[in-house]
């Protein structure tokens, strides 16, 4: 039935790599070599993905204020990005004076890490995700979680009092909104029963885990993209980088393409929570299929994956630039109370309503 | 003995481990002793996902990276204790505590030269499932964790009560 399915599937392809390698080399060394291309494949994804994000978000920010946004470098401004990169990377790194430059050159370095890391969990393509335990999610909000102690170190070691009031803004931030996300995610958990990320993909084959979940899932949905937001330092939760108070919070004193590491770590956890909201809510690479029309489920199949993949993707990231550009900021009172007196219990609540649901087969 | 992927891996790990872990004590700065911690246990996490048990290297992760360390951090950030570290260690001091590492190393290596492990422990090749671990954790027959795991969650609630109980003010 899934004839199309199968024909994207990219996994055939790796064997057939992998097994090719393994005839002129050892295996070890097979291994080394294709962990290499990987690993290349992914920081250029990641490069190029940053720039589509920026050029976009410029674009999206101008059409909500009735501006134009860039448009004197090539056409529409496409090339403005490319110069922007350009001259960031030719900037001097300045070293600071009474700071310790080992934490303070070590610290975007770990932000940068811990959102590579999660980068590499998403699903791209049918056989194509890069990598997938059988715990998947846990691992995505593991290894997320480094990136709190990157922040926290990049205020300390840069010796001024805009930093260290901006890292521990947004690390009380990120280490609140870890909880509710953590809880969303357990709910979708508890209704695909796995947490492997392309087990949790293959599982919405007969339908999204937002129609199969209705109720808790939406609850979960919303709440995902509250926290997420909050994840990414972005939206009405930037106030680590409120330039009214703090000039630009913890990363005021970075230049250069230390500066630049913040600046694309921001951008790609924006790309990063939406990538885990169209896999867990949306489906991942999966069509759109709806369970029993199978002429239908057949005619949305010759649409490849990653097409899917990046339509949903880039959908969630214009809704949370559309929720950015709408709100004013929060302060941070409003911001902790609304993590704990609201988000959480309502989590809480719709991790109970969800295994209610999936128990008595109330789901989909 | 053929040299695999593993084992390179493996000694690359243990020797990052092993050498941020003589920094962890002998850096003057206690923010960069929390991090060079910080990286044993990153190193620790990478042996678990070497030994394929995902799970606890995830784990060691989301606890130690993203709950001790920064939990350290914080408090090293609100309290400005930097300053105790540079004061002059006293001999008797330096004497104890020679004493008291060369013990631990005499009760380690006795304990790891006269414990036979389960022959070479082995990556199998295969995830441990996150089934087994949950239903080990959680039932309550042979080899099964129902109550110390509840046991550990009593402890926890302690601590915040106690916490809560120091914190609040009058």
């Amino acid at each position: 039935m899934n004839g199309f399915l199968d024909y994207y599937n990219f996994k055939p392809v790796a064997e057939w790599i992998h097994s090719s390698l393994c005839g002129v080399m050892p295996e070890g060394l097979a291994l080394f070599l294709e962990g290499l291309v990987v690993a290349v494949v992914i920081i250029l994804l990641y490069a190029i993905l940053a720039i589509a994000l920026i050029y976009m978000e410029r674009k999206v920010c101008a059409f909500f204020q009735c501006r134009l946004g860039p448009m004197r470098v090539g056409k529409w401004g496409l090339l403005q990005v490319f110069a922007d990169v350009f001259k960031i990377l030719i900037k001097e790194i300045i070293k600071l004076k009474n700071s310790d430059h080992f934490l303070y050159e070590l610290a975007p370095y770990l932000v940068i890490l811990a959102s590579i890391l999660t980068f590499s969990c998403l699903p791209w393509h049918n056989g194509m995700g890069i990598i997938d335990f059988n715990i998947g999610i846990f691992f995505v909000l593991a290894v997320s979680s480094i990136e709190v102690v990157g922040i926290l170190l990049a205020g300390w070691s840069s010796n001024s009092k805009y930093t260290l009031i901006g890292a521990m803004r947004s690390g009380a931030m990120m280490i609140s909104y870890e909880l509710s996300l953590g809880m969303a995610m357990l709910a979708m958990v508890a209704l695909s029963g796995t947490m492997s990320i392309s087990g949790i993909v293959e599982s919405q084959a007969d339908g999204w885990n937002i129609f199969k979940g209705h109720i808790p899932a939406w609850i979960a949905f919303i709440v995902y993209l509250i926290a997420g937001n909050a994840e990414a330092n972005r939206g009405p939760f930037d106030l680590a980088e409120a330039e009214q108070e703090l000039t630009a919070g913890y990363h005021t004193e970075y230049s250069g393409m230390h500066f630049g590491f913040f600046y694309l770590a921001e951008y790609l956890n924006l790309f990063i929570v939406s990538g885990i909201a169209a896999t867990v809510f949306l489906g991942g690479w999966m069509p759109l299929h709806i369970a029993g029309l199978d002429a239908f489920n057949q005619v949305m199949d010759y649409i490849p994956g990653v097409v899917w993949f990046f339509g949903k993707a880039f959908l969630i990231v214009f809704l949370l630039m559309w929720i950015k550009w709408t709100f004013p900021r929060l302060r941070i009172d409003q911001i902790l109370t609304l993590e704990w007196k609201y988000l959480i219990p309502i989590c809480l609540f719709n991790l109970l309503l969800m295994v209610v649901l999936k128990v008595y087969g109330l789901v989909f | 003995m053929d040299i695999t992927l593993q084992s390179i891996v493996f000694v690359l790990v243990a020797l990052a481990m092993i050498l941020c872990s003589v920094l962890t004590v002998t850096t003057k700065s206690l923010l960069r002793s929390a991090t060079y911690l910080l990286f044993v246990l990153l190193g620790t996490a990478l042996l678990y996902f070497l030994l394929d048990y995902t799970f606890l290297g995830a784990a060691q992760i989301i606890v130690y990276a993203g709950g001790i360390v920064v939990l350290f951090v914080f408090a090293i950030l609100l309290t400005r204790s930097d300053k105790s570290l540079n004061a002059k260690l006293k001999v008797s001091k330096i004497l104890s505590s020679a004493v008291a590492a060369v013990a631990g190393l005499v009760v380690f290596g006795f304990c790891i030269l006269s414990h036979s492990f389960a022959g070479q422990i082995a990556p199998s090749g295969k995830e441990l499932d996150m089934k087994e671990v949950g239903i080990a954790l959680m039932g309550d027959g042979k080899f099964q964790y129902l109550l110390p795991f509840e046991a550990v969650s009593i402890l926890l609630l302690a601590c915040l009560i106690g916490g809560i109980l120091i914190a609040r003010k009058r």
